[in-house]
């Protein structure tokens, strides 16, 4: 298991932990996130990058930043689990990428960036994935409504006549 | 005479050189630039394959880059089956969502339900009753079965075998009889709850689910004796589609196909829920890592399914089978909610939107081996009744991400034992 005092000698005391049930949780700046994460990987044996996905905290009651990006590592080995979460902010917001450390976060990137608009800086295809191309919004995102903002109905139709 | 003279002259001084450079500078072209230049060349074509193909099942294009019939590169597009689940997910209360997991893998729709409401019980910290957590485990192990026997058949039938898929197609009809009978519903069930299920099961249902596991393991052999030693398909799928363990952890990859590379992780048994810490089974892995490995770490997995539904069938304890009503998270009697008026208070407390139960502000993560892989939810409560984030943590995305590491310099057949391997549901992969 993963000492938090371990983490914080080598990254500094902003490192926050966490549990609920059974999850544990380290809360880390979006500046130290690449190092702790790739410290992690080779130091401490989390191989697996299980899942990466965002929350809009834009309407969560107490919530100072509006993003929240969660990293959920597994050590295949020990079976260990550990979620690392960070947050990033509007106008702009970026993430280095982890694609030289976990392959599989290749898709979860993209996803992520298709939903939420956080850009993966140094991923090599940030396209949309699961949204058309020529889609403007971020669907997950708290300000898009649920019935969407008309695109289905104004959806370019090729008739017969004008082809 | 001059001109060849002059040519031999320069062939021979420059040949060294031009060699001892090409050999210097071999390690340091990158082998994404000689494979783009390959495609550069012409007869180099492109073959789109999808979105509506016999051999993805669902909807799901791929691109393929081919040489010949070698592939040289495949990009897959997804999205087409996209509707928004996890946007609903924000929008419908934590029973209400459980119409729309569901549709997510519609192979197995009852391990979706489970997998959902495991995460939301953990969330709530609710305690199942004992009856319950056997109810769902025989019911989820009906549903890894279930997959199992679609996904085995139609790899066969891609592969030309169309009597396996017919024989198993045969046993899940019976699995779907079994789960009508509990729950009403052949197929979308919709069959669990926070705090336990729709409906409690009778001793029809148990005898039923006997029926099954006596009949099932003639038809099991006989679809062993068809595909196992079957030259065409041992052909046809050995040293397909090879995943390394290396590669596996670091794609991603869980559930059979990471079995099938020799990663031995079951959440089953490393983390166990429900029943499983009480049952007897084997986790199923091998060391081949092709299309064939996954197709017999499948055919195992079933008997192994078959052999806990066996123990937990036998075993299932009496008792209620949701928690106690006083919790106001489980609907009360139907007897007490039409003539008494605390049970219909009751009643609609728990119907109502944030009427009913406390929902800490807290996110949680917990995931299930369901058939295709670890399903995760990750939930984020925020004081209400339904989810401020329900996150789907869907195994096919994963799977899907590597299918053009696997197929890569094998041949253009091999995209439908590929893809019949890694048993991709679009409806899951896109959500």
């Amino acid at each position: 298991m993963v000492e938090l005092s371990v983490l914080q000698q080598k990254f500094g005391t902003e490192l926050v932990e966490s549990s609920f049930r059974d999850n544990r949780r380290i809360d880390v700046p979006a500046a130290k996130l690449f190092d702790l994460l790739s410290s992690l990987k080779s130091d401490h044996g989390f191989d697996m990058l299980i899942d990466l996905t965002a929350v809009d905290y834009l309407e969560y009651e107490g919530a100072t930043d509006r993003f929240g990006v969660l990293y959920m590592l597994l050590n295949v080995t020990s079976g260990e689990r550990l979620i690392v979460r960070t947050a990033v902010n509007m106008p702009d917001p970026k993430l280095p990428t982890v694609y030289s450390l976990w392959r599989s976060c290749d898709w979860l990137e993209r996803e992520v960036f298709d939903m939420f608009g956080i850009v993966f800086e140094g991923h090599p295809d940030l396209r949309r994935i699961l949204m058309p191309e020529e889609f403007t919004s971020f669907p997950l995102r708290k300000d898009y409504p649920l019935k969407g903002r008309g695109e289905r109905h104004n959806f370019p139709v090729i008739t017969r006549a004008g082809s | 005479m001059i001109e060849t003279e002059g040519w031999h002259r320069t062939a021979q001084v420059e040949f060294p050189i031009v060699f001892v450079a090409w050999l210097l500078l071999m390690p340091l072209t990158p082998v994404d630039n000689l494979e783009a230049e390959s495609a550069e060349r012409e007869y180099v074509w492109t073959l789109n394959f999808g979105p509506q193909h016999p051999a993805t099942h669902t909807t799901l294009r791929l691109v393929l880059t081919l040489d010949g019939e070698r592939v040289l590169n495949a990009v897959p597009y997804i999205g087409y089956l996209h509707s928004g689940f996890e946007k609903l997910g924000e929008h419908l209360d934590f029973n209400q969502y459980v119409t729309i997991v569901d549709r997510m893998n519609y192979l197995s729709p009852l391990a979706n339900e489970i997998a959902w409401h495991h995460a939301v019980e953990k969330l709530l910290n609710i305690e199942l009753t004992p009856r319950c957590k056997y109810l769902r485990t025989i019911l989820a192990e009906l549903m890894r079965m279930h997959d199992h026997l679609l996904n085995l058949g139609t790899t066969a039938l891609d592969l030309g075998g169309f009597t396996a898929f017919l024989y198993f197609f045969q046993q899940r009809e019976h699995i779907y009889d079994i789960v009508e009978m509990a729950s009403g519903q052949r197929f979308h069930t919709s069959y669990t709850r926070v705090g336990g299920v729709l409906f409690d099961v009778n001793t029809d249902w148990v005898n039923r689910v006997r029926k099954f596991i006596k009949e099932f393991p003639k038809v099991y052999d006989d679809v062993d004796r068809l595909l196992t030693k079957n030259r065409i398909f041992v052909d046809r799928t050995k040293g397909i589609g090879y995943l390394s363990p290396e590669d596996a952890i670091n794609l991603g990859a869980c559930g059979p196909v990471a079995r099938a590379s020799g990663i031995q992780r079951d959440l089953r048994r490393d983390e166990p829920y429900l029943a499983y810490e009480d049952l007897d089974f084997d986790v199923v892995c091998s060391k081949g890592g092709d299309c064939y490995s996954r197709y017999l770490v499948r055919m195992r997995e079933l008997l192994e399914s078959l052999k806990i539904i066996e123990q937990a069938i036998e075993n299932i304890p009496s008792g209620p089978v949701n928690i106690a009503v006083d919790s106001d998270m489980v609907l009360p009697a139907k007897p007490s909610v039409y003539r008494s008026i605390e049970g219909l208070i009751q009643h609609f407390e728990v119907i109502m939107p944030n009427k009913g139960y406390e929902v800490p502000r807290e996110q949680v993560y917990a995931a299930t081996e369901s058939p295709n892989g670890e399903l995760g939810f990750f939930i984020v409560g925020n004081a209400e009744t339904r989810a401020y984030r329900a996150r789907t943590r869907p195994p096919s995305y994963l799977h899907f991400s590597m299918f053009p590491h696997l197929i890569k310099n094998h041949q253009l057949s091999d995209v439908v034992a590929v893809l019949g391997s890694i048993n991709i549901i679009a409806a899951e992969l896109d959500r």
